[in-house]
């Protein structure tokens, strides 16, 4: 029930309505409770609503820590293994 | 899907997995409550128990609100529902709730009430302009998330002047469950122990992170917003071991793509426009709980189904042998149910939890193997 996801906004109709691409299929949504929307923005879609903007910035700062916890284990493995070449 | 598919990469997955055991301290445990049903539901799906070194346990919280929705107030819509008048909307997962007859709104359709499932709060709006005649009632239902659109349905009616729309409120607000939760800590002599919690996701998004500051400094319990995939929960899961570990104790976001420190103010204005809380609501699981829900302000009374149909507060009959009162709590396992799997199943739901996909028993039955229902811990 409380099932949100995000969608790109397609295209605005007016300061309540757009049209959003939820996972491939064109509807309109209602956007009254977010300003200042633009095409091509990510919103967290519920119950038809609008609820808040997505921050892409943020969005690529949280997978580059996940890349980066990544090299930091495979950097480790790597001095391990030339430590104890066994 | 963008900014979900890359949130659910098995290969990050798994070095999240790795540093979660070799940063989590095998000479402790580490007890992290997921309050939102939304993660109870992800956390199955994905097996993330499974991920986890033995010392860190999930303990799953009330945040379900078909779940921790008590008996008397569905009889309250069951006897709306079946006003000839009435036309009872609502959303799908509360139309297979039992109540204390242990029908459902979906019986009572099936008897002849006019009860019928929404997606959008808007249709119910659409239905009002549909039926001037009928009396239209949204049976609201919903946390921080679900209300802002319930605000702006009422403000719709009151600008077109939809006198056959009204509104049977039961909007309740997270962070009154969490002190209720961390200030009734002993169930039936058994300390409820938890080391810190993992945040809501979407009900964060409007209510922002600041709400949450009280708990790191009242309660000394940590706090990780955390979104709904699984690469995030597992981050929340670090973060949280990160913070025990330091013994630190603040409000971190996981979540940031979608949660700021303030939230969606407009969303805030608005709730508080047409809500204010109540003195106290009842919760199941949690007992009567000051200034936790929401009904509608004078200004918009009209349009309160309370108010309108003068409607008397009834207390409900649970299901003695269901758990969900404990299982609300964080006190219980769905398994530990004697009703658990037989007689009650998603299929035939006895309780609550058993209903909505979020509730803990629903995706303890849908995820979890059978025979490792039996030996979990
Ligand atoms: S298994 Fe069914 S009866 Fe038991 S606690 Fe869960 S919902 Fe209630």
């Amino acid at each position: 029930m409380c099932l949100a996801i995000p969608v790109r906004i397609e295209r605005l109709i007016d300061a309540q309505h757009a049209i959003a691409d939820i996972g491939g299929v064109r509807k309109q949504i209602n956007i009254a409770l977010v300003d200042d929307l633009q095409v091509g923005d990510y919103v967290i879609l519920h119950v038809g609503y609008a609820l808040n903007k997505l921050d892409p910035e943020e969005a690529a700062r949280t997978l580059a820590l996940f890349e980066q916890l990544g090299r930091l284990q495979a950097a480790q493995d790597a001095a391990r293994a030339a430590e104890d070449p066994a | 899907m963008k900014y979900v598919d890359e949130f659910r990469d098995r290969e990050h997955a798994r070095v999240l997995a790795r540093q979660i055991a070799a940063e989590a301290d095998s000479g402790r445990e580490y007890r992290l409550m997921e309050f939102c049903g939304g993660h109870t539901h992800a956390i199955f799906r994905y097996g993330i128990p499974d991920l986890l070194p033995a010392q860190v346990r999930l303990v799953h919280g009330p945040g379900c609100p078909v779940c921790v929705l008590p008996v008397g107030r569905l009889d309250m819509a069951l006897a709306l529902a079946r006003r000839p008048e009435v036309i009872l909307c609502t959303y799908g997962d509360l139309l297979r709730v039992p109540g204390s007859d242990r029908r459902s709104l979906l019986q009572a359709k099936a008897e002849g009430a006019d009860v019928r499932m929404l997606y959008s709060p808007a249709e119910a709006l659409a239905l009002a302009r549909q039926y001037p005649q009928r009396q239209i009632v949204f049976f609201a239902i919903g946390f921080e998330t679900t209300t802002p659109p319930t605000a702006l349905v009422v403000e719709q009616a009151q600008r077109e002047g939809l006198a056959n729309f009204s509104v049977f409120c039961n909007h309740v607000l997270t962070p009154a469950a969490m002190h209720a939760i961390l200030q009734s800590p002993l169930d039936a002599g058994v300390p409820l122990r938890l080391d810190g919690f993992i945040g809501p996701a979407h009900v964060s998004t409007v209510i922002g992170a600041a709400p949450y500051a009280i708990f790191p400094e009242r309660y000394a319990k940590p706090v990780v917003i955390a979104g709904f995939e699984p690469l995030d929960l597992l981050q929340a899961i670090l973060m949280l071991i990160r913070q025990l570990n330091d013994a630190r104790c603040q409000v971190e976001n996981q979540f940031s793509r979608a949660v700021t420190h303030s939230g969606n103010l407009k969303a805030q204005a608005l709730m508080a426009r047409v809500f204010e809380r109540r003195d106290s609501f009842e919760w199941r699981g949690l007992g009567a709980i000051p200034h936790s829900a929401l009904r509608l302000r004078d200004a918009y009374a009209e349009f309160d189904a309370e108010q309108r149909f003068e409607l008397p507060l009834l207390v409900g009959r649970e299901n003695r042998a269901c758990e969900c009162p404990a299982v609300l709590r964080g006190a219980k396992r769905p398994d530990q149910c004697a009703l658990f799997g037989a007689p009650c199943t998603p299929d035939n739901p006895l309780g609550a939890c058993m209903v909505s996909s979020e509730g803990a028993c629903a995706a303890y039955y849908r995820y979890r193997p059978r025979q490792r229902v039996e030996v979990a811990t």
